[in-house]
């Protein structure tokens, strides 16, 4: 499949008081056609800044995009107008956050919200428009849809605004959809309804998909790729089922293993990442990852690893990447 | 807060009428069960407004729960956001007042304690909140904040006394009692999870009510949180009543798991039993949507869909409150108000077919 995304070397920066925040410090990675691709990470490891430069939503000032190239379609999006960005965002790249409340108009009602992106990407008439949001509500699964138009988000259960946000994402017919911590707003039944049905659709319509979400576990069943990563960098990539089945980096074991699986042993105690995630302004020497880190060298408290490949789909950066994958570190 | 403002608590005085007269001699149970709710309902009035002509109408928030928790067990309370898991834990400790029904702990009926009686049980039991952020005073140096409750108690005779409690405190939940004079904005999440956990310990409690204490934490910082408070347990002898919406973490930590449904708990069992075989339809749903790690597993795992959405607790259904999602439902679930019964020796359901509830 070819890649419709690639980003080559993304640096994302933000000025704060004195100091520069390396929020996204240098990440390259693509995304096939139709693939769904999870990057997972914690708080502040900059995987939402990373989308929010894709769609040209970096708030400037105080923040900028230092270097890179986000290809899409054959274009280099950081190069686009102002204008032409805008024709991409919701058109040919559609969105999905977090918050189904805030990201939706409280004062505006479903249909408006709902055909204005057809008009305004594919010049759709006002009865067109209507008919478009209709067919897109029943296919996410909102019954009576025609009443539905008329109602205004607050009707609406948390659940109930992200399948409108996934018909508005959907509906000019784009080729990837960044979905930012989708389901982290949602109950755990509600979540699996709602992945379910984003992956589904987004298969249907040969669209690629990135989910965005800082919990391992959620994304097991529905990545095809995972990108893991910490302080504004990659530092695992690989197939899904080879960063659950052979976890290469510290910090994707630690993950692993911090968190209590519902069909494992029930164990004693965790085993959980100690200390802190760093401050991004102000991050250690070396392998940003070194301090928390219970195989750390000394040359890892001086060099920043190099990416390794462990296979064709298999990346990590760490200095011991192949003991770890072996096992050897246990 | 709920019990103010918009959301008025309405329970005075129905408490005071459906109150035992003689709580001291009630609380039934064994001996070692500590925390012991019978009965209990939290209503809250809503939607009233100016229309002083109508009747308010009242969100079932907890509606009608008994349960037992014994002593230096962790009972787990698991359900989805909405379900009454909050307040009813709130209600134990009397920060929300009851509707109806009676919580005993260690023989004092809570709902009906006098003043002092609850400055005195405020000192055995004791809270830990999900925000962090929300829940230490911005203004307040941190070593204020845990030393707070030995002032209020009268707990600690000379300031040298009160300091080295508090820096022993910060040692205890792994702080360094040096920064007892810096603000809570110098911390990060699990830090001040920290500091919340140690100002609970400041008055030596028995019984802690832990309100989701991990679920507003980065996921490598859960599982510190996570082992201190199990070794604080053992160390301290403390019981908990573990609130979260999180399956695996409650199965992780819980001897015993209460399973909540708008308002109503509806199983409870060990971890064990309740994962290996869960009983309640809404229970066995719950479980299938929890995600596990493995991609594997996931691609032949089968999912029990839930058709819906929860119904307002405004205006539950009646019958059995699970009635219109149950994939099992019957007419009779829509008529009869499930007991929760036992069903197995460390097994109780709440469902006329669960297996082993014989008759209804």
């Amino acid at each position: 499949m070819p890649e419709i995304l690639q980003i080559k070397d993304l640096r994302t920066y933000f000025r704060s008081e004195d100091t520069i925040v390396k929020a996204v410090d240098g990440i390259s990675y693509g995304i096939e056609q139709g693939e769904t691709l999870a990057i997972v990470g914690e708080s502040g490891c900059g995987k939402s800044v990373s989308a929010l430069s894709i769609l040209g939503l970096i708030p400037a000032p105080p923040g900028w995009i230092e270097s890179g190239e986000i290809i899409f379609e054959g274009r280099d999006l950081l190069r686009l107008s102002d204008s032409e960005i805008r024709k991409v965002r919701g058109g040919s790249i559609g969105m999905v956050f977090q918050e189904p409340m805030s990201s939706l108009n409280p004062v505006m009602s479903i249909e408006r919200q709902m055909t204005e992106g057809v008009r305004l990407h594919l010049g759709y008439t006002k009865g067109q428009a209507r008919t478009r949001a209709i067919e897109m509500l029943e296919m996410v699964g909102i019954p009576d849809p025609e009443t539905q138009l008329g109602r205004h988000p607050h009707h609406f259960s948390g659940g109930m605004r992200q399948r409108v946000m996934i018909a508005m994402a959907l509906s000019c017919g784009p080729k990837l959809i960044i979905a930012d911590e989708p389901t982290t707003a949602l109950d755990v039944t509600v979540q699996a309804q709602i992945l379910d049905l984003m992956k589904q659709l987004c298969q249907e319509n040969d669209v690629a998909l990135m989910i965005i979400t800082h919990n391992l576990g959620v994304v097991a069943r529905y990545a095809d790729r995972i990108n893991i990563m910490y302080a504004g960098r990659i530092i695992e990539q690989g197939t899904a089922r080879e960063i659950y089945r052979n976890p290469s980096h510290p910090y994707s074991l630690g993950l692993l293993r911090s968190v209590p699986r519902l069909d494992g042993v029930r164990s004693e105690k965790l085993e959980p990442i100690e200390g802190q995630p760093p401050d991004l302004g102000d991050l250690p020497s070396g392998c940003h990852f070194n301090p928390r880190c219970r195989f750390a060298l000394d040359r890892c408290t001086t060099e920043y690893p190099s990416i390794v490949d462990l296979n064709d789909s298999h990346k990590s950066a760490c200095w011991v990447a192949e003991d770890i994958a072996a096992g050897v570190t246990n | 807060m709920l019990g103010r403002g918009r959301y008025s608590g309405w329970s005075d005085e129905l408490t005071q009428v459906t109150a035992n007269p003689n709580p001291s001699t009630s609380s039934g149970g064994d001996k070692d069960t500590l925390v012991d709710v019978q009965d209990l309902k939290t209503h809250f009035s809503v939607g009233s407004g100016l229309r002083f002509w109508s009747t308010p109408d009242y969100v079932k928030a907890v509606d009608g729960v008994s349960f037992e928790i014994k002593r230096g067990e962790t009972l787990g309370l698991v359900g989805e956001s909405g379900c009454g898991k909050t307040t009813l834990g709130r209600t134990l400790l009397r920060l929300l007042e009851s509707t109806s029904g009676d919580v005993y702990y260690d023989g004092l009926n809570v709902t009906t304690a006098s003043k002092s009686e609850l400055r005195d049980f405020r000192r055995k039991a004791q809270i830990i909140f999900q925000d962090p952020y929300g829940s230490l005073d911005p203004r307040q140096k941190v070593g204020d904040i845990v030393g707070e409750p030995l002032l209020v108690h009268n707990l600690t005779k000379t300031k040298a006394e009160y300091r080295s409690r508090v820096s022993e405190l910060f040692a205890l939940v792994g702080m360094n009692p040096s920064h007892m004079t810096r603000y809570p904005h110098e911390f990060s999440g699990g830090q001040r999870q920290r500091i919340g956990i140690a100002r609970a310990l400041a008055v030596t409690p028995e019984f802690i009510v832990c309100d989701e204490p991990v679920s507003a934490l980065d996921v490598s910082i859960q599982a510190q949180i996570i082992n201190l408070l199990e070794t604080l347990q053992e160390e301290l002898n403390l019981t908990y009543l573990f609130v979260a919406h999180d399956l695996s973490v409650v199965r992780h930590i819980s001897d015993r798991i209460a399973v909540m449904y708008l308002g109503h708990v509806v199983e409870v069992a060990t971890p064990e039993v309740l994962y290996e075989n869960p009983s309640h339809p809404y229970t066995r749903a719950l479980l299938s949507a929890v995600p596990l790690p493995d991609p594997d597993l996931e691609a032949t795992r089968e999912r029990i869909p839930l058709i819906g959405d929860v119904p307002s607790p405004l205006n539950p259904p009646p019958g059995c409150v699970f009635n219109t999602r149950c994939p099992i439902a019957t007419d009779d679930c829509s008529k009869i108000i499930p007991e929760l019964k036992q069903t197995h020796a460390d097994r109780s359901v709440a469902c006329i077919h669960a297996e082993g509830y014989g008759s209804y």
